[in-house]
């Protein structure tokens, strides 16, 4: 019996190679990296229709596009991909695949031929989507562009063709896949914890990963009753959300944004986690304030369920609903501000070392700042008037993500590229990228505040001349950004190519999280003795 | 290069904030080139607006410098060269009570001015005028029930349509009159699908929702034509449907009224044989 167990455990050369070791994949380091591979797709894609619609707003007037439709198409793809096929694979399915067995010193995930069906969803998923741009939205013209919150009506009698459907059911496999993921982390986490592991030992990482989870859980399902009935309307008659049959169209965004907000939580909570680490790594020293960072995540998971209709100001709500939601929205600040402050005091009395990752914890941290302060002002229903669905809510939106979840990607991606692939990638063009990236993001979004505060509307494909000054600026910043992305893509291939060895550990004594006593990268199957934890 | 960079940044909120206390930058009724601030107020409500965003904006700007500065210290005195030893303090139940109650007490300095302004903009005062705004795809139509059902739609000028000085995308056919310091109901609905009414200058914004009618007001302090664009994503010309209101004196609203009930009669008022049939229809 301890024989077969032991020939069991130490049969590295023995698994699958070659197409089927991915295809089939049961192993959640290798379901990890597809995911993070499909993640860079979904960030090429995204960006690229990004870099559209900044062409297209360079100048007054339409330069590229044929007519607005087409425009309005670029902007819910980017929104669908960058949130579902480029964020949440790369922070959960990607970096939480890799390491929430690592950190926790379990073999792999609790459902690993599960976690093999969640990352096939996504692929047949972003098919769907894709198919969706070239059938037909609205009249004549083909795709979704309805936004990425496909608001009935416009997503259902304004969208006659079958775009719609076919994104619908893209976001059906893509919830599917969430859902199954999310059961398969809690799971493991609660359950496959080492020895000693208990939950106020596990790594930030962890925490972060198992209040997303949880979030997904509980946010998905809601949008997937909400589609569903959108689905209905469209295809057979209901009428949910149109007033011609006592439905509401009101009634669609209430149900979106009980999704809506805690996705945007799902997007950065993760991240959160990963700053955590990486501060610790890099200052030395251990996070300060271990437990308040912990349950302050639980506290912006709960209070996100709460919230949820600050995006709506405008469609008409009692004066009573609109005064819960202020004060509900600005309670967030509390603990968001609990976990800047903690990462601050964490470096604070450290011995920084600027490696690539922690330049991009501290850009971050002081972005998401940005975004957050940006958040405080809109969460007041009285200003948010002038500013719902103005260019003052995308730069708020992109600070805190496109600034804030996107570098939380990257400090991640170089902080557990030498574990992930066994090479050290290059500093330099690390740093590179970095700057590019932190100087060219700004000079995007910091001028659409401006153009927000002057009323220029979001989603519209030509605008007003005067705003053409601040629209320019930004245009040329996404320019540099982009050149940013080629700049990261080729130190990815320069560090293949260059194959310089990783340690097991290449950040020193402050990495303290197990999947630094691994060798980088780790074997196949790893914990063949599980870790005690004192 | 860091620090140099972040200070960068700060200046130009600085700046931000300047140019919000001095309006002379933004223009009246319309948005100038290079603006960085809200545009200026033209009525009540927009005032409280403007104080408020002026008054976030100096908090969070605080806020955002602190940070900064926090990070910088950090960076300066505590890289691995100054500090080759680092500390082991992981807790400080003093500090983080601060940040904890600190943070609270800022929002509840935010949060009455919020409600003040918040309820000042809903409870909507008794009107002197009630016009209804129906988004269409993609178009507005005015109807000022009070007034003979007068009923109109307003639709942007194209290339070659505009008079010399109008904005391009903002300038329309049939602007909405109204007249100035009279508080005016606004009340919105959606045709097709959802639309929203927004005057920046006025600070309003609605929804114009299919099924629903929704009511906001402003009162217009200064005669002039305010712009704004339709708020709310509504399909391929979506930014193609700019609202226009043209605030006038009393005396020259009469006359445009009067004007308007010969231009844009209308059959709206449904006539006894018409309900009679559709009586009828029921039965």
């Amino acid at each position: 019996m301890a024989t077969t167990v032991k020939a069991h455990g130490e049969d590295h050369h023995d698994h699958p190679h070659g197409w089927r070791r991915y295809v089939y994949s049961t192993n959640h380091k290798d379901i990890g990296t597809m995911y993070l591979v499909f993640a860079l797709v979904g960030g090429l894609v995204g960006g690229v229709l990004s870099i559209g619609m900044r062409l297209e707003l360079m100048y007054p007037g339409l330069q590229i596009f044929h007519d607005a439709h087409m425009f309005n198409v670029f902007t819910t793809a980017h929104g669908l991909i960058m949130i579902f096929f480029m964020v949440m694979p790369a922070m959960i399915g990607g970096f939480g695949n890799w390491m929430v067995p690592l950190m926790i010193g379990a073999p792999d995930m609790a459902f690993p031929r599960m976690n093999n069906i969640s990352f096939w969803l996504l692929p047949a998923s972003f098919t769907l989507l894709v198919i969706s741009l070239f059938v037909e939205g609205e009249p004549g013209a083909p795709g979704v562009a309805a936004g990425w919150t496909i608001y009935a009506p416009l997503s259902t009698t304004g969208h006659p063709g079958p775009a719609v459907d076919f994104a619908i059911l893209a976001l059906h496999l893509a919830g599917a896949s969430s859902i199954l993921g999310a059961i398969n982390f809690i799971t493991t986490i609660f359950n496959m914890r080492a020895p000693g592991m208990t939950l106020h030992k596990m790594p930030l990482f962890v925490w972060s990963q198992l209040v997303t989870v949880f979030l997904l859980l509980l946010a998905l399902p809601v949008l997937a009753g909400a589609i569903t009935m959108l689905l209905t309307d469209r295809n057979f008659g209901t009428t949910f959300f149109s007033p011609g049959g006592g439905g509401d169209p009101i009634l669609f965004q209430h149900l979106f944004w009980f999704f809506g907000h805690p996705e945007v939580y799902i997007l950065i909570v993760p991240g959160f986690g990963i700053i955590s680490q990486v501060v610790a790594t890099f200052a030395k020293k251990p996070v300060f304030g271990y437990l308040g960072m912990a349950y302050a995540m639980v506290a912006i998971g709960g209070i996100g369920f709460v919230v949820w209709a600050h995006h709506m100001y405008t469609v008409g709500m009692s004066t009573a609903t609109q005064a819960y939601f202020v004060v509900a929205t600005m309670v967030i600040a509390v603990p968001t501000g609990v976990k800047i402050f903690s990462w601050i005091a964490t470096m604070w009395g450290g011995s920084l070392e600027f490696k690539t990752p922690l330049l991009w914890a501290i850009g971050f941290i002081f972005l998401f700042t940005v975004g957050g302060v940006t958040g405080v002002v809109l969460a007041n229903a009285g200003v948010d008037r002038s500013l719902q669905d103005t260019y003052y809510v995308v730069a708020h939106f992109h600070y805190v993500l496109s600034l804030g979840a996107v570098f939380t990607i990257f400090a991640g991606w170089y902080y557990w590229f030498p574990k992930m692939s066994g090479y050290m990638y290059s500093e330099t063009i690390g740093k590179l990228h970095f700057w590019l990236t932190f100087v060219g993001v700004n000079i995007v979004f910091f001028p659409q505040h401006f153009l927000g505060l002057a009323g220029m509307p979001r989603r519209i494909a030509d605008y007003p001349d005067a705003f053409a000054g601040w629209n320019l600026v930004s245009s040329l910043g996404s320019y540099l950004s982009g050149f940013g992305a080629l700049v990261f893509f080729f130190g990815v291939a320069q560090a293949f190519m260059r194959k310089e060895r990783a340690a097991d550990n290449p950040w020193g004594a402050g990495a303290t999280t197990l999947e630094w006593t691994l060798p980088s990268p780790p074997p196949f199957h790893q914990y063949n003795e599980l870790p005690l934890i004192k | 290069m860091l620090v140099l960079k972040r200070l960068a940044v700060v200046a130009v909120t600085v700046l931000a904030i300047l140019a919000g206390g001095g309006a002379a930058l933004a223009g009246l009724g319309q948005p100038s080139p290079w603006q960085i601030g809200l545009q200026q107020s033209a009525s009540p409500v927009m005032g409280d607006i403007v104080w408020f965003h002026d008054f976030l904006l100096i908090i969070i700007t605080a806020i955002t410098a602190f940070v900064l500065a926090l990070l910088v210290i950090v960076i300066v005195r505590f890289n691995a060269r100054a500090n080759p030893v680092p500390s082991r303090t992981t807790h400080n139940t003093l500090i983080e009570i601060a940040w904890t109650i600190i943070p609270i007490v800022i929002l509840m300095v935010i949060a009455v001015p919020s409600f003040k302004l918040l309820f000042f903009q809903l409870n909507i005062p008794a009107a002197d005028l009630t016009v209804k705004a129906t988004g269409k795809q993609w178009y507005w139509s005015y109807n000022y029930p009070d007034n003979g059902q007068i009923e109109f739609d307003s639709l942007m000028l194209k290339e070659g349509e505009r008079k010399e000085g109008q904005p391009r995308l903002l300038a329309v056919d049939n602007e909405m009159v109204v007249p100035v310091n009279k508080t005016v109901r606004v009340i919105t609905t959606g045709a097709d699908v959802i639309h929203s009414f927004a005057v920046p200058s006025f600070g309003i914004k609605i929804d114009a929702v299919p099924g629903r009618i929704n009511e906001t007001w402003f009162k217009a302090t200064r005669e002039g034509v305010y712009y704004g664009q339709c708020s709310e994503l509504c399909g391929k010309d979506h930014a193609y449907m700019p609202i226009a209101v043209h605030v006038v004196s009393e005396q020259a609203f009469a006359a445009w009224l009067e004007e308007a009930k010969k231009k844009y009669a209308r059959d709206v008022v449904v006539p006894p044989t018409s309900v009679a049939a559709a009586q009828s229809i029921t039965r």
